[in-house]
Order: C-alpha cells, then sequence, then structure tokens
C-alpha cells in the first residue's frame, strides 16, 4: 500500500493556524494513539529482548530494561537441550508442513479437476469433519497411540513420527478448502491443452499445476508449520523424554515454576526463535492474510 | 524416426493412460520417458508403503492385536488397487489424506465416543484378561518347595529369554511366550549352552554388563497360558525358580481366590473383582457404563459446581476475546486506514507485531510479567505494589484476557484494514450525498458490510479461543485453583484445560471416560454454534 497524497494536509497545515487546527483535528491526533499502540505492542517484545541481554537471568533482575548487556543467556543455551528441542520442532514442523502441502495440493487438485461421484457430499463431509478441533479428542489419541505402540513401536507414544502422523491427520480437512478455490482460478483450458499434448494427469499435476499454485503451498506450509510449532497439548501427552520434546513443551519447563531462574535462558530463546519467525511472517504478511481470511485462524 | 506404438505395461497404466493419438512421433518418445521416471518413483514408493504395511501386519499378529491387523491389511489392499488399476482416478490424489484423516481425526472422534461410555482410567486400565494377570502378578511370591532349574539367558533381536534345562530338554520363553521346548545343547554346568533360534548370553556377561544384569533380573517367563501356573523368574542369573501367584484365578467361575487368606473376590459388572465384604482388587478392567459419564457430571455436586463455573468462564473467554480484539482491531483499522496518515506501513508493521510472534512463547512471557512478586507491570505500571495478577480469580481472568486480546487485536486490524479498503466507495459517496455524519455511515452501511466478510471469521475465530489450550494453559495453567474441587480445577481454565486435568493424562490418577464424555458434550455445543452461526451469516450475505 503507498501512502498516496504524500504531506499535503500538513504542508497545507502549516499555511493558516485554522487549517492547521483542522489537521490537528483529523490527522494530527493519531500519531500520539499510534505511539500508544506501538508501546501497548512492543512492551513485552521490547522487555524480552532485554531480558534475554541480561546475565543475572532471574526474573526480578529483568524488570530494570537494558541495564546491562551480555550474551551470557545466549551462550548458555547449548548447555541446555535447546538445539535439541529447535531441531525437533523443524523436523516436526518440516515434515509435517510438507505433508499437509502435498496432501492439501493433491485433495484440492482432486476437487477441482475430477468430477467424480461423491464429490459435492466428500466437500461438505471435510467442511464439518474441521469443524471439530482434533485437540479436544486427545484422550482418544493418547490411547490409541498406546496401543499401535505396543505393535509399531516407531508409531506409538513418544514418536516424533506418531505426532507428525496426528498432525497430518488435520492436514485434507484445513487445508483441502484454502486451496481449493486457488486451483479453482487456474484455467482448465491449461489443463486440456497439456492433454491434447499427451501429458498424463501426474505431469499436469506436478508440472503444470504445482509451479501455478506456488503462493497457496506457501502459505498452508506455514500455516501448518505455525500450528506444529504452537503446538502444546498434542506434543505434550506424545513426545515423553526430554530429548525428543518440542520446543513449547521444552521451554514450559523452564518457566512453569515460578522460581526458578531459568527467565534469561527462556528469553534468549525466545528471541532467537521468534525472529526467524518475525522474518518469515513479516515477508509473507500480504499471502498470510489472505489465507488467513479464507481458511484457520490464529486467534 | 521410426515410429513404434507406445510399449506401456499393464502396471503403468495410471501414471500414463493411453496417450491420445497424436499426429506426430515425437509425443510418444515423450510420454515414453515420463512413464519410466514416474511409475519408477510410483514403484519405489508402493515398494515401501506394501514392505511396511506386510511388517506391520505381521506384528499385529504377533501380538494378537487383530483390529490393528485387519485396518492395516484393508488400507494396504486398498492403495495397492488404487495405484495399480486405471479406476478411481480422483481417489490417487485424495488417498493418502483420506487415510491420515480417518486414522487421526474421524477414528478418533468415534473412539473418543467410545470411550465416553466406559469407565476406562486409573484402575481400569484393560481388558479383564490384561486384570486378571496384572493382578497374579502382584500376588506372586515365590514357594519354598517350588522348582528349580539350571538356566541361561538367551537374546534374540534384543529381546532377552531364558532358556531352562529341564530334564535334558532346552525350553524356552521370553515375557510376552510361554515356555516351550526347542532344540538345544546342555553344558557341563547343566545350563543349556546352544538353543536353536536364540543367541545364548555368557554367564560373565550376564553377571558384568550391568544392562543384562538389569534385564535378567526384571525377566518374568510365564510357564503356560493359564496365569494360575505362575511364571520363572532369576535371581542369581543362573538358576530359574517357579513363582506361582498366592491367588488362583478360576474363569469358569470368573473368581480370583487369595490362597493365604481364602477370600473369594468375584468379578462385578463394574469392572472389578469384589470380595464379600466389598473390598475391591486394586486392578481392574473398562466396561461400557452406558451414560454414566455424563450423568456423573450433573449428579455429583462436588462437580457440577466448577464446571459450571468453567463452562461460563469458557463462554465468557471466547465471546470477549473475539469481540474485544475485534473491536480494537477495528477501531485501530478505522483510525489508520487514511492516506493522510504519513508511514502508515511502517506503524502496521508494528501494530502487527505481537501477532507474529508465537503465541506459546507470549503466554510463557506474559506469565512472568504478571508475576506478583517479580513481575515488571506490578515493578513498573503499578509502582512496586503487590498486585496477585495470577492468584486472583478476576485478576487472574481480565490478566489472560489481556494477554489473548494482545495476541489476537492485530489479526482484527490487518483483517479490518483489508475489508475497509475493499469496501464500495460510491456507496459511501452516496450516503455523504445523502447528508449522512460520518457516524451513521458507519453505522449504517461500514459495518453491515464490514460484517458480512469478517463474521465467518469471527466465528472461526470463536471456536478457536473455545478451545484455546495453549495460552490458559501456559499462562496461568488454568489457576488459580478453585478450592474444594475436585481434579485440580482452577478459575482460569476453560473447558478444553478442564478436560485435561481430569483426564490425568499428564500424570496422576486417570479418568479416560469422564474426559472423553466432557470431550463429546464440547464437540456438540461447538459443532452446533458453528451450524447455526454459519446460517446466520448466510443470511446475512443474502442481505447484502
Amino acid at each position: 500500500m503507498t501512502v498516496t497524497a504524500r504531506g499535503t494536509g500538513r504542508d497545507a497545515a502549516r499555511t493558516t493556524p485554522a487549517k492547521k487546527r483542522r489537521w490537528l483535528a483529523e490527522v494530527g491526533w493519531k500519531y500520539p494513539v499510534a505511539a500508544l499502540i506501538a508501546f501497548y505492542a512492543l512492551f513485552p517484545l521490547v522487555y524480552v529482548l532485554s531480558a534475554s541481554l541480561n546475565p543475572r537471568g532471574s526474573l526480578a533482575s529483568s524488570n530494570a530494561l537494558f541495564s546491562s548487556v551480555d550474551v551470557a543467556n545466549y551462550a548458555a543455551l547449548s548447555g541446555t537441550s535447546y538445539w535439541t528441542w529447535v531441531g525437533n520442532t523443524l523436523f516436526i514442523g518440516g515434515v509435517a508442513s510438507v505433508g499437509a502441502v502435498l496432501m492439501g495440493a493433491a485433495g484440492a487438485y482432486a476437487f477441482s479437476r475430477f468430477r467424480f461421484s461423491g464429490r459435492r457430499a466428500s466437500l461438505t463431509g471435510l467442511l464439518i469433519v474441521q469443524m471439530f478441533p482434533q485437540a479436544l479428542a486427545f484422550v482418544a489419541i493418547f490411547l490409541m497411540l498406546l496401543t499401535i505402540g505396543e505393535v509399531v513401536p516407531a508409531l506409538g507414544i513418544n514418536s516424533k513420527l506418531a505426532l507428525i502422523c496426528v498432525y497430518l491427520g488435520g492436514a485434507l480437512g484445513a487445508n483441502t478448502f484454502l486451496m481449493y478455490g486457488f486451483f479453482n482460478t487456474i484455467p482448465i483450458e491449461i489443463d486440456e491443452s497439456a492433454k491434447i499434448d499427451g501429458a498424463t494427469h501426474a505431469q499436469i499435476f506436478w508440472r503444470l499445476i504445482m509451479p501455478l499454485v506456488t503462493p497457496i503451498l506457501a502459505v498452508v506450509a506455514l500455516l501448518a508449520f505455525i500450528a506444529a510449532f504452537g503446538d502444546y497439548i498434542l506434543a505434550r501427552i506424545i513426545l515423553v523424554s526430554e530429548d525428543n520434546w518440542t520446543l513449547a513443551v521444552g521451554m514450559y519447563q523452564w518457566v512453569s515454576n515460578q522460581l526458578t531462574s531459568r527467565w534469561g535462558l527462556f528469553a534468549a530463546g525466545s528471541v532467537l526463535a521468534s525472529i526467524p519467525v518475525l522474518a518469515l511472517f513479516l515477508s509473507l504478511q500480504r499471502y498470510i492474510v489472505g489465507g488467513l481470511t479464507q481458511g484457520s485462524v490464529k486467534g | 524416426m521410426s515410429v513404434t506404438p507406445p510399449v506401456a505395461p499393464p502396471g503403468a497404466a495410471p501414471t500414463a493412460p493411453a496417450p491420445l493419438p497424436s499426429p506426430r512421433g515425437e509425443s510418444h518418445a515423450r510420454s515414453f520417458r515420463g512413464i519410466g521416471v514416474g511409475f519408477l518413483v510410483k514403484l519405489v514408493i508402493m515398494a515401501v508403503v506394501n514392505a511396511f504395511g506386510i511388517l506391520t501386519i505381521l506384528t499385529a499378529v504377533g501380538a494378537d492385536s487383530w483390529l490393528l491387523a485387519s485396518i492395516t491389511a484393508v488400507l494396504l489392499i486398498v492403495a495397492d488397487v488404487v495405484y495399480f488399476t486405471r479406476r478411481a482416478l480422483p481417489l490417487k490424489y485424495l488417498l493418502p489424506g483420506l487415510i491420515f484423516l480417518f486414522a487421526f481425526q474421524v477414528f478418533i472422534f468415534g473412539y473418543t465416543a467410545y470411550i465416553a461410555f466406559t469407565n476406562y482410567g486409573t484402575g481400569h486400565a484393560g481388558s479383564q484378561a490384561q486384570a486378571v494377570d496384572a493382578t497374579l502378578i502382584q500376588g506372586e511370591r515365590r514357594v519354598d518347595d517350588s522348582a528349580t532349574y539350571a538356566m541361561s539367558v538367551v537374546e534374540r533381536l534384543g529381546t532377552y529369554g531364558l532358556a531352562i534345562a529341564d530334564d535334558d530338554v532346552v525350553r524356552v520363553g521370553t515375557p510376552d511366550e510361554p515356555l516351550t521346548t526347542v532344540d538345544g545343547e546342555i553344558g557341563a554346568s547343566g545350563a543349556p549352552t546352544e538353543v536353536s533360534g536364540w543367541t545364548v548370553v555368557p554367564r560373565a556377561e550376564v553377571l558384568t554388563d550391568p544392562s543384562v544384569q538389569q534385564a535378567a533380573a526384571a525377566l518374568r517367563v510365564p510357564l503356560s497360558d493359564d496365569p494360575n501356573d505362575g511364571a520363572l523368574r532369576t535371581r542369581d542369573g543362573s538358576t530359574a525358580t517357579v513363582y506361582t501367584s498366592t491367588l488362583v484365578w478360576d474363569e469358569q467361575a470368573q473368581t480370583i481366590t487369595d490362597t493365604t487368606t481364602g477370600t473369594v473376590y468375584t468379578a462385578t459388572d463394574r469392572g472389578t473383582f469384589t470380595s464379600a465384604d466389598g473390598e475391591s482388587l486394586p486392578t481392574g478392567w473398562y466396561v461400557n457404563v452406558g451414560f454414566e459419564n455424563f450423568l456423573r457430571v450433573f449428579t455429583d455436586g462436588a462437580l457440577l459446581q466448577p464446571l459450571l463455573s468453567v463452562t461460563g468462564w469458557t463462554f465468557a473467554f471466547a465471546i470477549l476475546s473475539v469481540v474485544v480484539s475485534f473491536g480494537l482491531g477495528l477501531l485501530f483499522a478505522l483510525i489508520f486506514n487514511d492516506p493522510r496518515v504519513r508511514a502508515r506501513k511502517f506503524l502496521r508493521t508494528l501494530f502487527i507485531l505481537p501477532y507474529a510472534f508465537p503465541a506459546f512463547m507470549s503466554a510463557l512471557l506474559f506469565r512472568g510479567m504478571f508475576n506478583s512478586e517479580f513481575g515488571v507491570i506490578n515493578d513498573v505500571f503499578f509502582f512496586g505494589l503487590p498486585i496477585n495478577w495470577l492468584g486472583d480469580p478476576v485478576l487472574a481472568k481480565l490478566a489472560v484476557l489481556w494477554v489473548n486480546v494482545w495476541l489476537s487485536y492485530p489479526y482484527w486490524f490487518l483483517v479490518c484494514t483489508g475489508a475497509l479498503q475493499a469496501l464500495p466507495s460510491d456507496t459511501l459517496e452516496a450516503a455523504q450525498l445523502d447528508g449522512a455524519g460520518r457516524w451513521r455511515s458507519f453505522r449504517s452501511i461500514v459495518l453491515p458490510l464490514l460484517l458480512v466478510s469478517t463474521a465467518p471469521l469471527a466465528i472461526s475465530s470463536f471456536a478457536f479461543s473455545f478451545n484455546n489450550f495453549t495460552v490458559i494453559y501456559m499462562f496461568n495453567n488454568g489457576g488459580p485453583a478453585i478450592p474444594g474441587a475436585p481434579y485440580a480445577l482452577g478459575s482460569t481454565d476453560i473447558l478444553i484445560s478442564a478436560i485435561y486435568d481430569i483426564s490425568g493424562v499428564s500424570g496422576g490418577a486417570a479418568d479416560y471416560g469422564l474426559a472423553s464424555a466432557l470431550s463429546i458434550v464440547v464437540f456438540v455445543v461447538v459443532g452446533a454454534i458453528s451450524a447455526l452461526a454459519f446460517r446466520q451469516t448466510r443470511k446475512l450475505e443474502e442481505f447484502a
């Protein structure tokens, strides 16, 4: 978005006191309000940055902002399981989002390009299934994985693969609609001309459609990653041992006890983990908002 | 180039359905290359899937898990049929997602409903056979005149077992498989030295390697399928003794008799072994209890009271979260959707930063900031007053709402900014010409039009807040505790976090049945609200 009529109001306001008053009443007051909102939005973030740089690392010592600047907390992270958790989170989130993208794209392609009996019904079915949150069924998930684990330990409790499978269970319901709309905007004439040239449906899907829908693939991948990144309840139940934890499970342990002095570690870990997310989010902002307005919601 | 007819093996058909007749020869060559790569990839993937599936079926059959074995078999056959025939083209694209959807979404809903009608939980965690086994094992003692055998520890694929010399015959068994006779040789010491199909662990290793030592000490090999026969255990790593239970299971009469006291415990339809004077053994099994879990909520006053307050707060939290953050976001969007304000893009980025910060971290961050003793909020904004944000029920509710609004207003700010910019400007101008003031045109034109596009989002946002476990749990663990409430329920607990506390999946006494029953209730509530609300928004759209 560009700022149109840049500065005309203010330049005009300088000319006469009356115009200046009008500028203050209509535009000028918005700047102090903006400062207030920015303070509301940013204070916690500035605070966590300051706390991460405070070498004393306790909750009480972090209150004076930027009283001392030191990277001791960041260095201390390597003495903890933090980087293991980062690796687990990246692995789980990465595989889950790639899987979600592939399944969602394949599903959307099928619904968008093929006309088969039961198509309407399956779309409605997906919409209904999607309304019921998977997290509410955590007891059943827990018990089911206990049973599966007795036969296939690699897919039982305390397995990262099992958690990924659980996340993928929601992949079709959550993402198909988001992608379905986007797939429908790709003209079907492209498929038809490729078909006449002798392309198979698999070739059309991989070589023609997938490159054309890259923006929505990126959005779904990011949403799936953020969902896996932010999930606590399922990760907490499924991943038992500390070296399998994700960041959400691990970092909760650091600060769940109010008296522990791991506040500095938590702050440093948050800053490190959130910077890539922030950067990615801000750069893809436009697509994400577009995607969110059509699909799932954060809060 | 000679035009050869396309050579397509029957299996390759799905990746390359008969190419349309083409006037030029090169398109055959092109499609032939396509068959090569695509078909090979598919073959490899399907080979892996089949291998994994067959392995799962075999292990499941070995573990007597017939349900899992048959489900896997059906899925495997479906997958092979779908990918190696020409039929069901859409299914080739839908199947992977559908399998995951059915296994990890649809099935678990059904399973939740099933558990809701049982007394599954601590003390009732398995089938009756498992309960009998566990009870008899707990009652196992070494009997003075029990048989003792020379034995060796054996190993196969990481599983340890015991091999004994029973009158020139070698018998071997594992905790899962009772003793069976196998071929083998008995050495000079009287213990088996060679067991067919197994590796004999050297005696020295059993005595010195701590991990083997531990494994051997924990071994318990049943003599037969009948749990009353007892089991072999070893104390010294060289001899095995028969341990028999002081409890005797009579399957016909469905009783367990304690031989030391003579007490008879009878299996009840409540899934317990109970004696005549009402004493129950600790291990039971789960049985269908009908609507009891649902009724318990209403009949148990100690449970009903806190659950009602939790339910009320869940609605309050979800509605207020949406309304307040929507209102705040809309207000900010209206204020800054003004081309005369400079640096709007920069301001917008600042405003939405909380949204980009991972939610669970924000909740944990605020948990520290709201700390009454050391937190920065009391320290900086309240002059160091010890305001007990997390410990007072009302303040904790305000605080968690504050956190959730902070987290979610940027979303509404973005959505409303987008919606405002998409409003038809001619309608607004027409209103202005008709003499509508700013407030009037907002109320009569902007807001209704805005609601058309944002109301569905508000519904999903409501459903999300309704089940926003992470923020509630991370911020204050649902606390402060409601005094006298069972299951550690707290005043900021919403239904999903209350269910988490009740279920006991994180440790402590478990009550899966009650937790699942409550989950079902929440499913119904969320589903009904979503359905009603979507119908309403559709009406809204028709008016617009």
